[in-house]
């Protein structure tokens, strides 16, 4: 009998309308009770004195690389990543190689998670075989396989004929279609954001119409079919509006915002002299769009956070700005950087926060996790909102180092990681 | 500004107009009339950079500024080795940085960098021990073309203060146009740009610029008109529809050249395209010091190096 009794902490749970000084107890991996003061002799004990006690945190969109890319990250990295970071469980995209569109790769990464005992992996199957936007892959079978969403990220589904089938095919298993939203064509060899920022620096712009059409013809095809769309990494204030507009219509469009794309603007790139770590896809926006981000998270319009953690090598980093890969981890920093922005600085309450990293993506996924009631998975994520602390790489889990917050002062950092009633990870005290 | 003149450049590097002051644009056009001089002598060869080594990196196409640089390390005396490489990728070949850090183990002083991608001398020059100079990076800027640009102004009319300069053609892709646009601006010059709408990128007013898009109210009453070269190789067929139409509006012709001042420079950084962005009449007209740009070059180019390499310039009560 595995007995975990987490004492005096601030539990805050949305799914219950929780936030108050309470005890938690888990039991063999399931949480048992809440209660203001429980005592169990025969439980371990964890003082969360002054800390933040939540159901576990979710990251719904995240690059492992494995099978593949394991010079840049594996499932046991990026899962050592996750539970450093505060995450109890992470969705993987497809983009792996082989691709995963089939329940066969499903199945090797769901094992490769399991050996990895960290957090919990669900893995996100292609759309289309082989991410190339020509037929549909064996959703079904993936589904069954443990894949818990559709996505070709990377590249946006660009057949529309293609998008409404697998808008509909996918109502089946009532999963949705998880879209990177880019009209290739119009993001040309963009390499960062279109404005006076590029002008100046002279680098290729990516407008922010690129991703604003893809998500007006996504919305347009999720009210013909009824599908489930999510948006990914959504970061112009015209997408946004696409959202709302659609929310308001009562269709299934959600949408997903990361910690870079609210924490930084494409003034990065100027101010960091080409740093190839501001390069990511969608690019950092000016601060109009990042305004409107920020605004769509605190009123609701965004459903959850995200990180997009997409490692590189150092050494496909250190190319010309042109040339280098986009994407920048964000497991290690997503909590401090979003607890600074959100909470601290635009007084979000704590219970919202809670929400956008777990209990939102876990309702949208249909996922086990994301709450703390009795009889649920004893997944829980413990912060320390005063914690301070400096985003140092050199200490990352990650195989790869490509974050743009290096070197930046936060507050409020993860204290520890319980999955399935276990402690996976907990900070060193000093 | 008034007081004591700037004597030195505080960076060891020159990696663009954007992180230069006024100050230091002043002293490197001050010292670049004294290597003029330099040229005129029977004898067009100094000691300054004896002993220094220069490696001239070239990563594009180039001939004009290429030879315009080797020329200036010449007569400064300096030792120094070009070489041509197309620009590599991870996929094949030596990354830049590799290729840097292998130049850099021989020991030169200088780097001169022409690269077809933004930023790439900026990324060498944070770790490279040799000073960097820019000499064109993808479309992003060009600091020795804008600095004799700026001297051949300033040569024909005393000062860069107030004169109205029109530059016209592909904004998009011109590192030129960024370069001058910032010196300009930043020396008082009032510039304007023109060119089609299609490529005009967005926020270039944020330069310190005017912007037009029709080259005849650009060019109307200016004191300069600055042509820059259509980079066909640069871009596909749907930004403008033919070499043909873009003559017709927006070429330098004599006719659209009399709605300039009467004594208007007129210039162009080379190569020209005769007959697509300037008409020859222009080009070797009596108004045109396109090829003074190109002896200026060599002056200015000159001057970089011997600032770069700790000389100092007059103290000048400006």
């Amino acid at each position: 009998m595995n007995r975990l009794l987490i004492k005096h902490g601030r539990v805050v749970d949305p799914s219950q309308k929780l936030d108050d000084g309470m005890d938690v107890l888990l039991v063999d991996g399931k949480v048992a009770r809440l209660a203001e003061r429980i005592d169990d002799a025969t439980a371990q004990v964890f003082d969360a004195a002054g800390l933040v006690v939540a159901p576990g945190f979710i990251d719904m969109h995240v690059h492992l690389r494995e099978p593949g890319y394991e010079y840049k990250e594996t499932v046991a990295t990026g899962t050592a990543a996750a539970v450093a970071g505060g995450f109890t469980a992470v969705c993987c995209m497809p983009n792996t190689s082989p691709v995963n569109d089939s329940a066969a790769v499903t199945e090797f990464i769901v094992k490769r998670a399991a050996a990895a005992r960290a957090a919990r992996v669900y893995p996100i199957g292609a759309v289309s075989k082989g991410l190339a936007g020509e037929e549909l892959a064996e959703i079904g079978e993936m589904v069954r396989a443990g894949a818990v969403a559709v996505s070709d990220d990377g590249t946006p589904v660009h057949n529309a004929y293609l998008m409404r089938r697998a808008l509909e095919y996918t109502q089946l298993f009532h999963i949705p279609v998880i879209d990177h939203c880019e009209e290739p064509a119009l993001a040309a060899r963009g390499v960062m954001h279109e404005g006076a920022v590029s002008t100046r620096l002279g680098l290729a712009g990516i407008p922010a119409a690129a991703e604003e059409v893809m998500v007006a013809r996504d919305v347009v095809l999720a009210e013909l079919t009824g599908g489930r769309v999510h948006i990914a990494h959504i970061s112009t204030r015209g997408a946004l509006e696409r959202v709302r507009e659609a929310k308001a219509k009562g269709l299934k469009v959600t949408c997903e915002a990361t910690p870079h794309h609210l924490a930084l603007l494409d003034r990065a790139v100027a101010d960091t002299e080409f740093d190839t770590n501001t390069k990511m896809n969608p690019p950092l926006r000016s601060a109009e769009h990042v305004a409107a981000l920020l605004e769509a998270v605190l009123d609701g319009t965004v459903d959850c956070l995200a990180t997009d953690h997409a490692p590189h090598h150092a050494d496909e980093k250190a190319l010309e700005y042109d040339l280098a890969p986009f994407g920048v981890v964000g497991l290690e920093t997503a909590l401090p950087v979003t607890y600074d922005l959100l909470v601290r600085r635009h007084g979000m309450p704590l219970r919202t926060f809670v929400s956008l990293w777990s209990t939102a993506p876990a309702r949208l996924l249909k996922l086990p996790g994301g709450t703390l009631k009795p009889g649920s998975p004893a997944d829980v994520t413990i912060f320390n909102p005063e914690a301070r602390g400096v985003v140092n790489p050199e200490r990352f889990r990650s195989l790869s180092r490509n974050t743009p917050f290096a070197g930046l002062r936060l507050r409020g950092w993860p204290a520890a990681t319980i999955v399935g009633g276990v402690v996976v990870w907990q900070r060193e005290r000093r | 500004m008034g007081g004591e003149g700037v004597v030195r450049l505080r960076s060891k590097d020159l990696v663009g107009i954007d992180p230069l002051t006024p100050g230091e644009i002043r002293l490197i056009l001050d010292t670049a009339v004294e290597m003029r001089e330099i040229a005129q002598r029977p004898i067009k060869k100094v000691p300054a950079l004896r002993g220094k080594t220069v490696v001239n990196l070239f990563m594009e196409a180039s001939t004009r500024t290429r030879f315009s640089f080797e020329m200036a390390e010449k007569r400064l005396s300096a030792d120094s080795l070009s070489f041509a490489a197309a620009s590599s990728s991870v996929s094949k070949g030596e990354t830049l940085l590799d290729t840097a850090l292998n130049l850099e183990a021989m020991q030169p002083d200088f780097l001169v960098i022409r690269h077809p991608h933004a930023g790439a001398p900026h990324r060498l020059a944070k770790v490279l021990r040799s000073s960097v100079i820019n000499a064109g990076d993808g479309a992003h800027e060009h600091p020795t073309q804008a600095l004799l640009d700026a001297l051949t102004i300033r040569l024909r009319r005393g000062s860069l203060e107030g004169q109205v300069v029109a530059i016209v053609g592909d904004l998009a892709h011109s590192r030129v146009v960024r370069s001058n646009v910032l010196l300009l601006s930043r020396m008082g010059a009032k510039v304007r740009v023109a060119g089609p709408p299609s490529l005009i990128p967005v926020g270039m007013a944020e330069l310190g610029c005017e912007v037009y898009t029709r080259m005849e109210d650009a060019i109307a009453g200016a004191d300069v008109v600055m042509m820059l070269r259509i980079q066909l190789e640069r871009q596909g067929r749907m930004n403008f529809p033919t070499v043909r139409e873009y003559y017709d509006f927006f070429a330098l012709t004599p006719e659209r050249l009399k709605l300039a001042r009467k004594d208007c420079l007129v210039m162009h950084p080379g190569p020209i395209n005769r007959g697509v962005e300037i008409d020859s009449r222009v080009a070797d007209g009596p108004q045109s010091v396109i090829l003074e740009q190109v002896t200026n070059g060599v002056a200015v180019r000159m001057a970089v190096l011997y600032l770069l390499a700790g000389g100092h310039g007059e103290p000048t009560a400006d």
